[in-house]
Order: C-alpha cells, then sequence, then structure tokens
C-alpha cells in the first residue's frame, strides 16, 4: 500500500485550478470614500435635531408658556454657551463623570463575575436567572431611601445605586450571549481540546461577546440614569455634580440653565453610546462578517 | 501483505437514544477496524448513525455500550459545516488546537503558515473566514484538523454543502494530504460516487439501526476521479445495494 500512497504525486495543475477557484469565490468588497461615509452619517443627525430645535421654537412661538417657564433655543442655547465657559460646570461635568466611570466599573467587574456564574452553572441559573430579570426591571430610583439609610448621604450611596442599576443588565447580556453561542462551535472548541478555563476564555467569551455587548450598553443606560437620579436626591454641598445643579436650577426657577444642563445630560449620553458603543459593536459586526457589504 | 497495525478498532458498539416515551436504537452492535493509513467511508442513508459514531470516536458522546480502541493516537474531526471561530483570522483559526495544546506562539505560527500552504490558503492567512467562499472555509477547517497532529483525522460529511466541482478539487486536494502524510480517515458520507472516489475500502451502514452490512474494497488505482468508469461502476454496484437498504424501510 505504501508503494501505491506514494505514488500519487499532487497533480501540478491542482494548485492552479484551487487558486483559479478561490479567485473568482472571493466576494469583492468595494469601500466607500471615508468622507462620503461620513457625511451620509451625519447628515440626518443634523437634519433631526434641526426639526426638533423648529418644533421647540414653534411651541415658544404658540405661548402655551411663559417664556420665564419656556424659554427660546435661542435663549437656552445663549446660556449653555457661557455655562461652558465657566470652571463650576466643568468641575460638575467631572464629578459626574468619575462617578459615572466608577460605577460603570464596579458594575462590569460585578456583573460579569455573576453572568459568568450563572451561566457555567444550571442550579445558579435556575436560582438567580430570573431574579436578576426582576433586579433589572426595578426603577433604580426605588433603592434610593433604603441606600440613604445604608450610607447617608454619601458617594457610596450613589455608588451603591449605580452599581445595583447597572450589574443586572450586563449579566442579563453576558448570559444571554452565551445562551445563544451556536452548539457547533462548543463542539469545535471541544474537539479542538479547550477545556474549563481555556474553553472560557478562548472559545465560551469570545463567541458571547455581541451580547456582553449588548448588555454593557443598556448597563450604560442604567447607570447614567441611576446616576442622574441619585444626583438630584443625594446632594452634597461642597461638590457641584450634574444632577444637583439641574436641582439647583429648579429651585432657583432658572429654565435656561436647567433646559441647558438637561441638553448636557443627553449629550453625554448620546456621545458615549454613540462614539464607544456603537464603534465596538460596529467593530464586532464587521470582523465577524455580519455587515452588509456596501452598507 | 498487509501488516498496518490497526489504528481504529471498534467493537460492538450500540448506541440508543431516549426521547420521552420511544426510544430509537441509533447504531446496533457495529464494529469496525480500519488500519493505520487506510482511508475508511463509511456510507449510509439518513439515520444510520454515522454521526453518532464518529462523535463516539472522538469523545463528544459518551459510550454506552461496546468498546471504542484508539490507542494513543490523536484524533481530529472535521464538521460538515466548517464551524470556524468567526472572531479569529483565518491563521488563528488554525492555531487554536496547538493553542490549547500549550505551543508557543512562534511555532505556532509558523506550523499554522505550513498547514495553510498544504491546502492552498497561505495568501489568505489574515483574513477572516467571512471573507473566504464555502469551499475555502472547509479547507481551513481541514488544516485546523490537521494542526492538532492527528494521526486519526475524523469527517462528517465534510464536502456535503459544497458545489460539484470544489468538491472534485477538494477531493483531489484531501487524497494528495493523506498520500503524503500517515494519516487515517474515517469518511462519513451519503454519496456513493464520492465513497468510491477517495475511499481504500467503504463500509455500508443501515438504517435505524445502524448496522454494518456490506464492505466493499476498492481496488481503483489512485489518483481516481470521480466520473471514471471504474469509479461509476463500482458506485452503481453499492448505490443499488443502498436502495435495496431504504426499501426495507418502505413497508
Amino acid at each position: 500500500m505504501a508503494a501505491e500512497r506514494s505514488a500519487i504525486v499532487e497533480r501540478e495543475s491542482l494548485g492552479r485550478e484551487i487558486e483559479g477557484l478561490d479567485a473568482l469565490d472571493v466576494p469583492m468588497v468595494e469601500g466607500q470614500q471615508t468622507l462620503s461615509r461620513m457625511w451620509s452619517a451625519v447628515w440626518p443627525k443634523l437634519a433631526a435635531v434641526a426639526m426638533m430645535l423648529a418644533i421647540w421654537q414653534l411651541v415658544v412661538w404658540t405661548g402655551w408658556r411663559p417664556s420665564y417657564v419656556l424659554p427660546s433655543p435661542a435663549t437656552v442655547l445663549g446660556e449653555l454657551s457661557e455655562l461652558i465657559t465657566t470652571a463650576k460646570f466643568w468641575s460638575a461635568v467631572a464629578t459626574t463623570m468619575r462617578r459615572a466611570l466608577t460605577g460603570f466599573a464596579l458594575a462590569i467587574v460585578i456583573g460579569t463575575a455573576l453572568g459568568v456564574a450563572v451561566s457555567s452553572n444550571r442550579a445558579l441559573q435556575r436560582a438567580f436567572g430570573s431574579f436578576i430579570t426582576g433586579l433589572q426591571s426595578m426603577p433604580s430610583i426605588a433603592w434610593f431611601p433604603f441606600a440613604i439609610l445604608l450610607f447617608k448621604l454619601s458617594e457610596s450611596a450613589i455608588l451603591f445605586v449605580v452599581v445595583l442599576g447597572a450589574s443586572p443588565s450586563i449579566a442579563n447580556g453576558l448570559i444571554n450571549g452565551i445562551d445563544h453561542i451556536p452548539p457547533l462551535l462548543l463542539r469545535a472548541g471541544r474537539v479542538l481540546g479547550a477545556r474549563g478555563l481555556d474553553s472560557l476564555r478562548h472559545v465560551v467569551l469570545p463567541a458571547a461577546l455581541p451580547g456582553y455587548v449588548a448588555g454593557l450598553k443598556q448597563g450604560w443606560a442604567f447607570s447614567w440614569r441611576s446616576l442622574m437620579a441619585g444626583e438630584l436626591l443625594v446632594i452634597i454641598e461642597t461638590r457641584p455634580a450634574l444632577g444637583s445643579q439641574l436641582q439647583f436650577a429648579r429651585e432657583l426657577s432658572d429654565a435656561p440653565s436647567l433646559i441647558a444642563l438637561m441638553i448636557v445630560v443627553l449629550l453625554i449620553g448620546i456621545l458615549i453610546d454613540g462614539l464607544v458603543f456603537a464603534t465596538i459593536e460596529h467593530r464586532i459586526r464587521r470582523r465577524r462578517g455580519l455587515v452588509e457589504v456596501g452598507a | 501483505m498487509d501488516i498496518a497495525p490497526v489504528a481504529i478498532r471498534i467493537e460492538k458498539v450500540s448506541q440508543t437514544y431516549h426521547g420521552g416515551t420511544s426510544s430509537v436504537r441509533a447504531l446496533d452492535e457495529v464494529s469496525l477496524e480500519v488500519k493505520q493509513g487506510e482511508f475508511v467511508c463509511l456510507l449510509g442513508a439518513s439515520g444510520c448513525g454515522k454521526s453518532t459514531l464518529l462523535n463516539l470516536i472522538v469523545g463528544l458522546y459518551r459510550l454506552t455500550s461496546g468498546t471504542i480502541d484508539i490507542g494513543e493516537r490523536r484524533v481530529a474531526l472535521v464538521f460538515q459545516e466548517p464551524a470556524l471561530f468567526p472572531w479569529l483570522s483565518v491563521r488563528r483559526n488554525v492555531e487554536m488546537g496547538m493553542r490549547f495544546r500549550g505551543v508557543e506562539t512562534a511555532e505556532r505560527r509558523s506550523k499554522a503558515q505550513e498547514l495553510l500552504r498544504l491546502v492552498h490558503l497561505e495568501a489568505f492567512a489574515e483574513r477572516q473566514p467571512h471573507e473566504l467562499s464555502g469551499g475555502m472555509r472547509q479547507r481551513v477547517a481541514i488544516a485546523r484538523a490537521l494542526a492538532q497532529e492527528a494521526n486519526v483525522l475524523l469527517m462528517d460529511e465534510p464536502f456535503g454543502a459544497l458545489d460539484a466541482m470544489t468538491r472534485d478539487i477538494l477531493h483531489d486536494e484531501l487524497e494528495a494530504i493523506w498520500s503524503r502524510s500517515d494519516l487515517t480517515v474515517l469518511f462519513v458520507t451519503h454519496n456513493v460516487r464520492e465513497a468510491v472516489r477517495l475511499g481504500d475500502r467503504v463500509v455500508l451502514l443501515s438504517s435505524r439501526p445502524g448496522r454494518v452490512v456490506a464492505e466493499f474494497p476498492v481496488e481503483i488505482p489512485r489518483p481516481r476521479t470521480v466520473d471514471s468508469l471504474q469509479v461509476t461502476e463500482l458506485a452503481a454496484m453499492i448505490t443499488d445495494r443502498l436502495r435495496e437498504e431504504v426499501r426495507r424501510h418502505g413497508r
């Protein structure tokens, strides 16, 4: 048999045929100009903003509410441009962002650990699966009275609620991601010798990444919301924050700066979502071939 | 004349699936020996337990009855679908098994490159799997399996989803790879011509329960082509036998 086998020499043309077939088979990808792609992403957003401003201006013109309650866009934008030149504003933004990032980071650690633990153990999944979902649907503001009781009016009270608000979403995202891994990939991993931690690190977690990122994104939204609620309730005198500034503006009936601050809160939310999470999601989808060619 | 040792010894392997009130016997006392370096094709209609047998050999399913002896040999499995990891480049997919074995980076990389050259894909090493065609992905899967340094390669209808042209070329490629190595191949298919084209021996399994009903040595000299007269003649004969098996279930 050995003699017979060595007699089989690869046909010289085989390599050429394979190359030809491959060349025909590889899908063609045409790159779009970066500039035109950016423009096509930006103009609908600009149009939407212009439309919202127009509607706002129209409502002001109808005289539905007096101008000291509902000021015009021009007044608010003027206030905003003044606001961003003050040191106090930036220190408020810094305080708020620091809280948001600390809380979110802590939530990532807790949520991820919880997600891995729950999805790797059937009993834990049965015990805590629906509990985590329940926790996720609980409005985080409902935690504040208890948090204030536990931690008084302090940073810890805010952190506590931010972490509680975000970690169930992160855990759930990861659990969902793991649940939706095609079984074939897990089998392929096992055949290749992936066991225990190796399997978790090189097969399970990367395969679950899209679900995990969706959970992170939702977790961020929850932590941002919880944080704003917290800053309205837990006001630390010496430390200005976006939420507490909002509360002061209401107490002083300063409608222009109140709305200006709301715009800032909204913008930060959009910015993080649009710049951080959308970019990560797009990159993952493109890498895995989940983006339609030409889109 | 043949003194090659036995690579896979399957003895009286039975497997029953229990589903609620009914249970299906997938394999019924299947016995089979595959010699080292031999290319054996397992042929059967649906429900003959071909895939079950491969999963048992590779250890994905737990054996409940009978014995499977592969000695100290390392076994790799190629699925019907490429089952590549979509987040890794082609090269990193090939490196995956070596990574789990603790092979160091430089060696892993050069070995992967060498295997990609073997399947004529070295130019595509840094591409993502989704950028390749189905046939190319399946070749990556073969390279990934070979990277496990397996002595036994199990293939579960690996070319079933490919067009005829690509399949023909992959037959040539697989035969060339096999002939230059000491690889034992157990190749599952429901395509009779494919079995005759590739195998040293074609083993016919019956359906529900799967049982070895006939064996056909293929003595056609290599390299073969799938549409040569000798291949089609033997394939026609085996097809008749296979039809007989299927008819049995019609009654």
